[in-house]
């Protein structure tokens, strides 16, 4: 029988921290076997990570292997000398992470790095550069040459993704490490990278390690799946009947936590896991997730179960029998429902454009978005990057001024286009939670300041009623008391989080703006944060605009979608139809990009190419480079209306909207 | 969500006094930062109690002990004039000392201003003011103060304002760079949402977070402000005779080492290295605690 | 990339400009009454105004910069107070000695604080990273005329090594001169080492800790590779700009230098035009350093675009 691809057998990682050793993994076994796909999930700071770099025996500087083995192919890391590493980092182990762009030398041509590989491997020079063409021709990279001649900046996020596994892939190791392989690429491109990833892994016959917190992602791709919380590998099983018959309460609860396409805002709350995960490094006596199971009992918090083996999968609960029935942390039903009531807009977007300049030419960040809210009602807005959703949101505040034709009208009164010029009852009624709590709130001030200036300056309170209101604010949010006296250095993500949206309510707003307030959060947390966003609106009676390249989330919170592409709206409509159809082609695509737990997922819709550039649009219709459904030349002179596709609902295509609906499958 | 690194965040719940507590200790356990301190702390002693404990007053001539060797009465020897040099190293900080801390703060404030401004408002101002510093830090210091002072002649306060003068464009830079890099995050645009204004903005909020890179700008600055009035004193054109100032006393005496004379110029050249690098060994401990 | 260059061309002549005036306000406005400030308190009066007729600076301001800048452009530095006698040629000699004295400084300080600097960023936060940091900031902050008494005594005067003088004897051939030049040239190796070594060393500990490096190591390539291909390349690329404006801190230090060592170079010409009140003298020497320094910087912000294939090849596609 041939050797495992990797095998961990009781593996320990410490962090040294301040002199301190941390361990961020603890007794970590498992092994994949030849040409396995095995899924490593876990929120952040879990250690997945921290796994995957002691397989390939790179932790950083304060980190090192305590215990265990590790053996890849068969042979130990740990006792392995420098040159054995060197020679099974050449042929048998490589790695792919986030952020491609960084795992490119900047200053080397692209075909220069990857025939670097092939050049160790005793080849002349003709001989690696001709094999590094093929390799990308083996990534679906249609014109190897030129891209070989590139220089890493000079390509997109998905190619240099792409070279990144050529790379990898070069000499077909016996393992191939994925640690969050697409995250921060756009859904599309990330779906044509998944795509990649499973062709090449028929191809090849690598054993693949994927590390990823998408559960949607790992269940598409994995045949085998762990489940890492705190450093503790807690379940472990053959992907489909872990994800469908979770037999831990925490993989329950994680699972529960996804917005789901039957929850909506109106209906039901979502899953949340209450309490926070141990501070690495801690070591609970017990059962480490004690402290946030609602199962949890006198015998959990003395002794810690084993990696119990139920046939094939396992899992690390005394109670695995009754995982499934784990109660539910947030009462299912909605308090009270808040139905948007029909008095008219509060507040018009009519024709908002927004042109930089850059150099000579003029980037048309937005052109001519129209849209209106009414009160109580949540917008969400999708789109990629590029699309314009976050320029549609700082105009709207006024913090970049839109173009002169523009109009935005709040309660009857035209704004005027920076924040400036306008009166202050206004910029009260119009505030917004950034994506990126680390920089929205000033480092320097502690909780108490940060919401109490709000209060003060937003809605002149001063002395015990400013007090009175701060502790009613910080309450409303779920933000205990002793956070008060801190800096956000010392908040988690999820409470900093909660720290700006008190801050966005200090002046009982009319209008929030969110704009992808949970892009950086886990999904636990994440959850708990599009809960609170509910409630609140339906005791504040405020209106949403929901910006988020993430549908899922948009499909609970939102009441109506618009989607941008290359900041013009290609579709706008209540959130039923845009998800029931007909679709804009780049509508359909992106809800055909989304992964689906389940595993399955029906036809792909594939869009041709990259996002191209605001500075030169396409001409006719912006779509047409990528759409799939082009129709013929019309698409590519003239530029499609928005066209009623029914009430409220309009699409910005040449194809009429019942043929549109009918090619639908 | 994504894990940038994978050495784990670990997140100490502390609150704004302890903070600044734990800091303290860290500087106080960086032995960089206690040398340095300690000889500041010697030289500073010197300058204020220096007159009163001296042997020999250090202005006094004694033309009948010129140029001694040291010796049990005189350790440090005598100069030309045949002042005891011990006497005149000890009291010889006073006036740099003065001067150069001065010059540093004047220089530090009206940087940190002009420095805030041009980040802040970035338009023509910023052009305009962008491309005067530019100009004057094409010129090293000792040069800009040279001609300043040749213009409008020497005394300690000119030496002290044509320094400050030299320093607060470079100051301006380097706090223009960090407001430049704060006022595109979102917690600016979020003091904008709730009606500040831009002298609270700029003051209030940014001012902060620029204050720890600034403190350390400001100690190396003070070590670069006693090497710039060392030199101006070398040269002629800082402080003047007949101050035991340290810089004076080598430029007067130097010419006498090739007889021999070393004691005249050695000691005061140490005492000037030893100030530099303490005030340097301080501005390396505060950077370590700032930074890490 | 030519977008770029001549905005930087524009840029420099900016600079020099704004340069121009702040000499010009300095050498002929601050003082005042030039011919008073030259002759003295108790001078004739007739005496002075003959002598501010004779050097044009009883003209109208605006008209005396002019004039000034318009010759200084087509290299008439006007005449010397003190010598009676055009600038020009004295400057130009003064030029060349300096030149030659930096030139054996930046030889032997750059390879050796970048070789110093990449050797404490391979051994971060241990001691031969703290004692090459702390020495070498130490080394920078001693003024140049300390260093230079202290060397004087030990080399020139103990052991008897090394002239202490930097003028050569006439006839000297290239030994002789560097001979005599070694060591005016340790005080400005000492004051730029710290800076150089620093950059480098921060340059060299991003480029360690950046993905691509990781990618290098992962590929499997041997030690020597992944340093010389993949970090050194990225890593001193900074360090390039940082070179060239040094030249200007070079320049404040041969003022002391020059003068310490009795060497005829555009430090001691500066120091003896500021002794005399010589401004014709002081000006064009202040602004030739300008000059030099802004000719540096801008052939040092060439090298660095040409190197980085960012700024060659401009953004993506």
């Amino acid at each position: 029988m041939a050797e495992d691809a990797l095998a961990f057998d009781e593996v320990d990682v410490s962090y040294l921290v301040r002199g301190t050793p941390r361990t961020v993994l603890r007794g970590l076994s498992f092994r994949i076997r030849r040409g396995e796909t095995y899924g490593l999930v876990g929120e952040s700071g879990c250690g997945k990570s921290t796994a995957a770099f002691a397989a390939v025996r790179y932790l950083p500087r304060n980190g090192a292997v305590t215990a265990g083995r590790i053996r890849v192919n068969g042979q130990d890391l740990m006792s392995m000398g420098q040159r054995a590493l060197r020679s099974l980092r050449q042929t048998a182990v490589a790695m792919v992470y986030q952020d491609p762009g960084r795992a490119l030398n900047p200053s080397i041509r692209v075909g220069q790095q990857i025939a670097e590989v092939f050049a160790l491997a005793g080849m002349e020079r003709e001989a690696a550069m001709a094999k590094s063409a093929e390799m990308l021709d083996r990534v679906r990279i249609s014109d190897p040459q030129r891209v070989m001649e590139r220089y890493p900046h000079q390509l997109s996020g998905g190619m240099q993704q792409r070279v990144a596994i050529a790379m990898a892939l070069a000499r077909n190791p016996a393992l191939l490490i994925l640690d969050e392989p697409t995250t921060g690429l756009d859904v599309t491109v990330e779906a044509e990278v998944l795509d990649l990833i499973e062709k090449l892994r028929l191809e090849f016959d690598t054993a693949i390690l994927f590390i990823s917190h998408n559960l949607a992602i790992v269940a598409r791709l994995c045949e085998r799946t762990g489940v890492l919380y705190s450093g503790r590998l807690v379940e472990e099983g053959p992907t489909r009947s872990l994800f469908e018959a979770p037999r831990h309460p925490y993989t329950v609860g994680l699972l529960r936590c996804l917005p789901r396409p039957e929850r909506r805002k109106k209906t039901s709350r979502l899953d949340t896991i209450p309490g926070f995960p141990p501070m690495p490094g801690a070591a609970p006596q017990g059962c480490i997730f004690t402290a946030r199971c609602a199962l949890a009992t006198e015998l959990c918090r003395r002794e810690e179960p084993p990696l119990i083996d139920l046939g094939g999968r396992f899992s690390r609960c005394h109670y695995h029998e009754f995982a499934a029935d784990l109660p539910r942390a947030e009462a299912v039903q909605m308090a009270e429902p808040l139905v948007p009531s029909p008095s008219g807009p509060i507040l018009t977007i009519d024709k908002l454009s927004k042109t930089y300049r850059v150099g000579d030419q003029a980037l048309k960040a937005l052109r001519e978005v129209s849209l209106d809210l009414e009160a109580g009602e949540t917008l969400g807005l999708v789109g990629e990057s590029g699309s314009g959703k976050t320029t549609l949101a700082r105009s709207l505040l006024g913090l970049t001024a839109a173009d002169p034709a523009s109009r935005i009208v709040m309660n009857g009164r035209t704004l005027p286009p920076r924040i400036g010029a306008r009166v202050p009852g206004d910029v009260k009624a119009l505030q917004i939670v950034f994506q990126n709590p680390d920089s929205a709130l000033n480092r320097s001030h502690a909780v108490r300041r940060l919401i109490g200036r709000a209060i003060a300056k937003l809605s002149g309170l001063g002395g015990a009623a400013l007090k009175q209101r701060l502790l009613a604010l910080t309450r409303s949010v779920q933000l205990p008391d002793r956070y008060l006296p801190q800096k956000p250095r010392a908040l988690s993500g999820g409470l900093k989080q909660r720290v700006a949206i008190a801050r966005a309510f200090a002046g009982e707003p009319k209008v929030v703006v969110c704009d992808e307030p949970t892009s950086a959060l886990d999904v636990s947390v994440q959850a708990a944060i599009l809960n609170l966003l509910a409630d609140l609106q339906a005791s504040q009676k405020v209106s949403y605009i929901f910006i988020s390249h993430d549908l899922g989330v948009v499909r609970y919170l939102a009441d109506r979608i618009a989607v941008l592409y290359l900041g013009r709206i290609v579709e706008i409509g209540p959130a039923e139809q845009v998800f029931a159809g007909p679709h804009h082609p780049y509508t359909a695509a992106l809800l055909s990009a989304v992964p689906d737990i389940s595993g399955g997922h029906g036809a792909r819709i594939r869009l041709q190419g990259e996002i191209p550039s605001a500075l030169g649009p396409p001409p006719g219709c912006v779509f047409q480079t990528r759409c799939p459904r082009k129709i013929g030349p019309i698409c590519e002179t003239e530029e499609p209306a928005l066209n009623e596709a029914g009430p409220r609902h309009a699409i910005r295509c040449h194809i009429p909207p019942a043929e549109l609906m009918e090619a639908r499958d | 969500m994504s894990e940038t690194s994978a050495a784990p965040t670990i997140v100490p719940e502390i609150t704004v006094a302890q903070e600044r507590r734990e800091r303290l200790a860290q500087l106080l356990a960086s032995p960089t930062f206690l040398i340095g301190l300690a000889i500041v702390a010697f030289w500073s002693a010197c300058a204020i109690f220096g007159h009163s404990v001296v042997p020999y007053d250090p202005y006094a001539d004694d033309m009948l002990n010129t140029l001694l060797a040291p010796s049990r009465e005189h350790p440090f020897g005598t100069d030309s004039l045949g002042r005891d040099v011990l006497s005149r190293v000890i009291t010889g900080s006073r006036d740099i000392l003065t001067v150069a801390p001065l010059a540093t703060l004047l220089g530090t404030l009206g940087g940190t201003v002009l420095g805030l401004l041009m980040g802040y408002s970035r338009g023509l101002l910023d052009e305009v003011l962008s491309r005067i510093v530019d100009a004057l830090l094409a010129l090293p210091t000792v040069i800009v103060a040279l001609l300043a002072l040749v213009a409008l002649g020497t005394s300690k306060m000119t030496v002290v304002l044509v320094i400050a003068f030299g320093f607060a464009p470079i100051i301006a830079r380097t706090v223009r760079a960090a407001v430049l890099t704060e006022r595109e995050l979102d917690y600016v645009a979020a003091a904008k949402l709730r009606l500040e204004g831009p002298l609270h903005i700029m003051f209030a909020e940014i001012l902060p977070n620029v204050a720890p890179p600034i403190l350390v700008e400001t100690t190396v600055r003070l070590g670069y402000a006693i090497f710039t009035v060392a030199t101006l004193s070398f040269i002629g054109f800082g402080i003047q005779p007949p101050s035991p100032d340290w810089g004076l006393s080598i430029s007067a005496n130097y010419g006498l080492i090739g007889g021999g004379y070393w004691w005249t110029v050695l000691f005061d050249g140490l005492a000037i290295a030893s100030l530099v690098i303490g005030v340097n060994l301080l501005a390396d401990g505060l950077e370590g605690v700032v930074n890490g | 990339m030519a977008r770029f260059l001549l905005k930087r061309v524009a840029l420099s002549v900016i600079t020099l400009w704004l340069l121009s005036v702040i000499v010009f306000t300095a050498g002929q406005v601050l003082p005042g009454n030039v011919g008073r400030a030259m002759l003295g308190p108790f001078a004739d009066q007739r005496a002075v105004d003959a002598l501010n007729h004779e050097m044009g600076t009883d003209r109208p301001l605006l008209v005396q910069y002019g004039d000034w800048v318009s010759r200084f452009v087509q290299g008439n530095m006007g005449r010397s107070y003190a010598y009676r006698a055009p600038v020009a040629p004295f400057v130009g000699t003064a030029l060349a000695n300096s030149a030659k004295l930096a030139a054996v400084a930046f030889l032997l300080v750059v390879p050796f604080s970048l070789f110093m600097g990449v050797v404490a960023a391979l051994h971060v936060g241990r001691p031969a990273d703290r004692i090459i940091m702390v020495a070498g900031m130490s080394a920078t902050i001693v003024p140049e005329f300390v260093s230079g008494i202290i060397l004087i005594l030990i080399f020139g005067v103990w052991l008897k090594w090394l002239p202490i003088s930097a003028t050569w004897p006439a006839g000297s051939g290239l030994f002789g001169q560097l001979h005599h030049l070694l060591l005016p040239s340790i005080p400005l190796v000492l004051v730029l080492f710290g800076y150089i070594a620093r950059m480098a060393r921060a340059g060299t500990i991003e480029a360690l800790d950046a993905d691509y490096t990781r990618t290098a190591v992962l590929k499997g390539l041997p030690q020597g590779t992944v340093l010389w291909r993949h970090v050194l390349r990225n890593a001193l690329l900074p360090t390039v700009s940082v070179i060239a404006t040094q030249t200007a801190y070079l320049v404040g230090g041969l003022v002391v230098i020059e003068t310490l060592f009795h060497y005829q170079g555009i430090g001691s010409l500066i120091f003896i035009a500021a002794n005399k009140k010589d401004f014709p003298m002081l000006e064009a020497g202040v602004l030739t350093v300008g000059c030099v320094f802004a000719v540096a910087s801008l052939l040092a912000d060439l090298i660095y675009s040409w190197l980085n294939p960012r700024i060659r090849y401009g953004a993506g596609e």
